[in-house]
This record gives C-alpha cells, structure tokens and sequence, in this order.
C-alpha cells in the first residue's frame, strides 16, 4: 500500500524499533536520573540509615522517610535523629543567609552579563569592526585558561581593591567569566535575525536604539534567557574564588555545602537535603524557559 | 517622555501612532557612539578581570615568588627558569598525557551518547518537556555536589554501586575499587564526568536537530533515501558545526577541570588521576610555588588556545562548505 501513497512514509517504525527505542530510553534514563534518586531518597534519610548495608531503596517500604534534614538545613539542629526533644529551642541555620547570597550574586550576575554580553554581541553582530575574528577568539579565550591561575593575582587584585568579602567584587569576577559564554552565543543569535528588522523600523522613523529596544530584544530574549540558564548554573555552583575570595558573611551556599561534609564525620542526609534545595531554584528557572533552551543554543552554527 | 515637538498635522500624526514615529528620538546616539556604549563595558570587564590578572601571571612565572614565604619582598625575576624546569620535567609530559586520557574519552563519549540521546528525544512523545528537563539537572548540580555525592555512592564497601554490582548483579565478589584502584579511578573520573555534561551535549545535538527542515526529509522521501543516507547527508551537514562549538566548549572546560577531580580523588590513587589543573592546584597552594606555577598555567594555556584554534579552523571550515 506504501507504493501508491503519495503522502510521505515516514511512520516505518516497526515493532522491534519501538521497543528498542522504549528500553534505550529507558536505560539512558535509569543511567542519569538513578544518583538523582539517590541524592533525594538519601536526603530523606535518618543518618544512622544513610549507610545500611544492604541499602534502602524504597520510601515508605523500606524505610520511613523523614523530614528531619531539611529542618535541620534551615535549622540549628545539630545531631539528626536525637534532635526530637530540643527542637523547642532551635534558631535559624546560617543557610538561608548564604541562599540569599546565592541569589543575590548568582542572580545579580546572571542578568548583567547576559545584558551586557547581549549589547557586545549585537555590536559584533550588526556593525563592521576590525579584527571581529580576533576579537570573538579573544573573547573566547578568556574562558581557557586554567581558573586557578589567575586565583593569586585576582586574589591580590582584590586585597587592593578591598573588594574581598564584598557583594561587588564576586559578583563583577562572574559577570566576567559568563560574558564569553553570553557573546558567543547571542552573536550567533542575532547573525540569524534578518538585518532588514530593524532597517524597516529605522526608515518608519524610530532611531537604531529604539528600533533595537523595540525589534531587536523582543526577538532575541528567548535566546537570551536560553543563554542565561548557563550563565546561572555557572555562577550558581562556582566554588573555588568564592571560598577564597568571600569566605564568611558574604559567601555563597557552594562553600558552605562543602563544610558540612568537610570535617570527619560526614552527614550525608544534611548535605543530600541542602544540595536538593539549593538545586530547585535552577531546576524550576530552567524548566519555565525549556521551550526557549533549543531554539536559543544554536550559536548561529545552524542555518535555517 | 512625550515628545511634543512633533508638527501638528494630521495625517502624520495619525501615521506615526500606527507604524513609528516621524522624527526619531535619541538622533545623538549615533551608530558610532552606541557601538562604543555597548561595547565598553563588556571589554571593560574582560580587560580589567580577566586580562590584567592574566597579565599579571604572566609577569609571575617570570619570576621565583611564593605568596607565603615571599610575601615582604616580592617577586624576584628569574627570566625562563620555571618554563625552562617545568618543559624538562618528565612528570609535567605524563600529566598532558594523563589529561589527554581524561579529556579524549571523556568529550568522546559525551558526543556519542548525548547525540544518540538527542536522537532518541527528537521526535514527539508525551512528557518530552518534563524528561528535557530532568535530563538536564546533572549539569545543573555544583560539580562540588556532584563530586561528593559520587564518591559517596562510590565507596567501596557501603556505596550503593558496589552493591548493585556485587549482591544484586553478582558481576563481581568484591565490586569495584572505584576510586583506589589505580586502573580504575581515571574511569571513575570519567564516569562522573559523562554522567554531568553529556545533557549538555544532549541538548546542543537536539537544538541542531530540531532546527533542520522538515521539507529535507520529506523530499527524501520522495526518493525514497535510506535512513542512512538522509543522516548522512541532510542531518549531519546541517548540524555538525552546531555539534563542533559544543565540543570546543567541552574540550575546554574538561581540559581545566579541576573541582569534580579534587574533591572526587584528590588526583590519587596514587597521583593516577593528577590531572593538570590539579598538578597546578598542587604547586600553586600546597608548594606554595606561585611562580612555577603561573609557568604551569601559561604551558596550558598555549597548549588549549592551539587545540582551541584547531577545532574552530575544521568549524570555518564546515561553515563554508554549507
């Protein structure tokens, strides 16, 4: 019946192909969503159950998931599972202070990069410049070397500057390492947006800035949050200059996470359940711009 | 603000409120001043945070300095010496080679598998949405998180792998010694690795997928072109520099990757797993060597611009040919 349909045959797959896919599919999602099973279920964990042997998989059918954790990420409660009685007497952890921080930092960061980044790019984008070659690998190059080379000299940079432990300073060094990333990518974006957008505004009568404010960023700001997913996750986890930069009132949850675990007795429930709160502001960002992440990740390298 | 100097005629005024305005506003930004107002502030940064302190290194692998011992008298200039130690050095050429055994399988599979993921999620099922997203978290964890929690999941007596593999696969009596057996840990390393960026390599495929004509395949059809041949030469095409820029981008990160290895292993067993940017780690603060290990840093930053400059040659490359 295929030879006298005109209409295209692409629907072949047979049987076998779709149950290879289903158990391809199936294995692939087992493979990255199992840690972050674990990751949840350990969190749920009282801490003498964290490391049974033979472990728990199941809520509620192999073990009684508890809360306890997350009261104490945003509690005092200092020894989980014998913490039932003091809890009358607990004030607030210190997480909630560098979650503030994060988003402060992270999120301040984030949007200034991708603005600023955006404006270069559209610059690189729409106007003749010399050496644009050079200066976009240049730009790029920024990001290859090694972070901890430069850790010393931004360290003194900032000693100087008396920028340590200050809000500004943390939060201009990410903006400088999402810009690469931002103009790389929204030059690429704005290499696609047909020229003639904005040069119709602009004989309607409006100037290149408001026919930039008004075409322009319309257009590109699916791909500038497509963009800004990446910015966020970078700035958000960044561990190294912020623990030697900002290491006590003005840091950020990464340095904080890695003190829970890092004295000996490691608690593992405490430190799954302040990692999976820490992770929702991104998981939640990046799933309300998920329909803008294909269409924005294309770098200008796809012609349509 | 309104702007009331418009002439008053009726015609025009009524036209200007549909499609634009007569006389445009801001007629002092010129394009010359606004390509100056955009560009600034991004290379304003990028000289000033991101040069400078490169400068600055470059000044200090010049000289024998140590942040701690040398802190009252400086830096004191000793010309090529560190490059000179650090070039004749055999242990600085193992550890390139043991970065290349990361970075090569590590990129490597991340292609291969995050493109036949990407091959898998590119065509429309119920919860796509919802399974993009999930797939996505590994690379939205801190690689601090990431590292502890696998190597938590990694001991070898109480972590949960060795138990799948030792008491419920039976693959092994006493599981695998993830992370102190000198063969192993740079797999484990890897593992962790893949496991983060290869939804990144995911979601960069399945952008480029999503972005070839539908019209291609559908006069392939019509020709009846084997699956093989439209990949060949209307997918592949089309989104291979798209893939190349992802590559570039993991090359580069994975080649500097420092946290998940640091926190994961430490470089050990043994120094199996001291990949470059923790050899350096450990020469900068733990030697406290700051000069040598500036030298370090300017000998990989030669090393990945070159690799660098490679990868983006074969993209120009393939742009032109499209």
């Amino acid at each position: 019946m295929a030879t006298i349909a005109p209409v295209p045959i692409t629907r072949r797959h047979s049987i076998i192909g779709e149950v290879f896919f289903w158990i391809a599919l199936a294995v692939a999602f087992i493979f990255f969503m199992f840690p972050l099973y674990w990751l949840l279920m350990t969190s749920l964990k009282l801490r003498s159950e964290v490391t049974l042997l033979p472990p728990t998989l199941l809520p509620f059918v192999d073990f009684k998931p508890t809360l306890l954790n997350y009261l104490a990420v945003f509690t005092k409660v200092s020894e989980l599972g014998t913490v039932t009685e003091a809890k009358a007497n607990t004030s607030l952890s210190e997480f909630p202070l560098h979650l503030l921080n994060s988003v402060l930092i992270g999120g301040g960061a984030t949007v200034l990069a991708v603005i600023l980044g955006t404006l270069a790019a559209y610059t690189f984008s729409r106007y003749k410049i010399k050496a644009e070659a050079d200066l976009m690998f240049f730009i790029l190059s920024t990001r290859m070397l090694p972070p901890i080379v430069v850790l010393i000299p931004i360290f003194l940079m900032f000693t100087y500057a008396n920028l340590r432990e200050s809000y500004l300073g943390i939060t201009l060094l990410y903006i400088t390492t999402g810009l690469p990333f931002v103009v790389w990518m929204m030059k690429g974006f704005f290499d696609e947006i047909p020229r003639e957008y904005e040069e119709a505004a602009m004989t309607d009568g409006f100037s290149r800035i408001e026919a930039i404010w008004k075409i322009v960023l319309p257009e590109a700001l699916p791909a500038m949050l497509a963009t800004a997913v990446f910015v966020l996750i970078t700035a958000w986890n960044e561990f190294v200059f912020v623990q030697l930069l900002n290491p006590s009132h003005a840091t950020t949850v990464p340095p904080f996470l890695y003190a829970i675990i890092g004295y000996g007795q490691i608690e593992w429930g405490r430190m799954a359940a302040t990692s999976v709160v820490f992770l929702l502001p991104v998981v939640i960002f990046t799933f309300l711009v998920r329909n803008h992440l294909l269409r924005g990740v294309t770098f200008g390298a796809v012609r349509r | 603000m309104p702007d009331t100097t418009l002439p008053q005629e009726g015609a025009t005024v009524v036209q200007s409120a549909q499609s634009g305005r007569l006389r445009p506003r801001f007629v002092w930004l010129t394009d010359r001043r606004l390509a100056t107002i955009f560009l600034t502030p991004t290379m304003l940064l990028l000289l000033l945070i991101a040069i400078f302190p490169l400068i600055w290194s470059l000044y200090l692998s010049f000289t024998q300095y140590s942040v701690i011992q040398d802190a009252a008298t400086g830096p004191k200039w000793i010309g090529l010496r560190n490059y000179a130690q650090l070039l004749s050095d055999k242990n600085v050429w193992n550890r390139f080679a043991l970065t290349a055994t990361f970075v090569v399988p590590a990129v490597g599979i991340e292609l291969v598998l995050g493109f036949a993921l990407a091959m898998l999620l590119n065509r429309n099922f119920k919860g796509r949405g919802v399974l993009m997203t999930l797939m996505l978290i590994p690379m939205m964890l801190s690689p601090v998180v990431v590292a502890l929690f696998w190597y938590f999941m990694m001991r070898a007596d109480t972590g949960v792998l060795n138990y799948f593999i030792r008491d419920v696969l039976h693959l092994s009596e006493k599981g695998v010694f993830w992370l102190t057996d000198l063969r192993v840990a740079m797999w484990s390393v890897i593992l962790v690795d893949v496991w983060m960026w290869t939804p990144f390599m995911m979601l960069i495929s399945l952008a480029g997928l999503s972005a070839v004509p539908k019209y291609l395949y559908e006069a392939a059809d019509v020709d009846r072109a084997s699956a093989w041949f439209k990949f060949r030469h209307i997918t592949l095409p089309i989104i291979a520099p798209l893939i190349l820029i992802g590559v570039l981008f993991r090359t580069i990160d994975s080649y500097k990757l420092f946290d998940t290895v640091y926190v994961l292993t430490g470089g050990g067993p043994g120094r199996s797993t001291q990949v470059l940017s923790v050899y350096l780690y450990q020469l900068a603060f733990r030697e406290f060597d700051t000069g040598k290990g500036s030298a370090l840093g300017y000998i990989m930053l030669v090393g990945i611009i070159a690799l660098a400059n490679l990868l983006i040659r074969v993209l120009n490359g393939l742009r032109a040919e499209t």
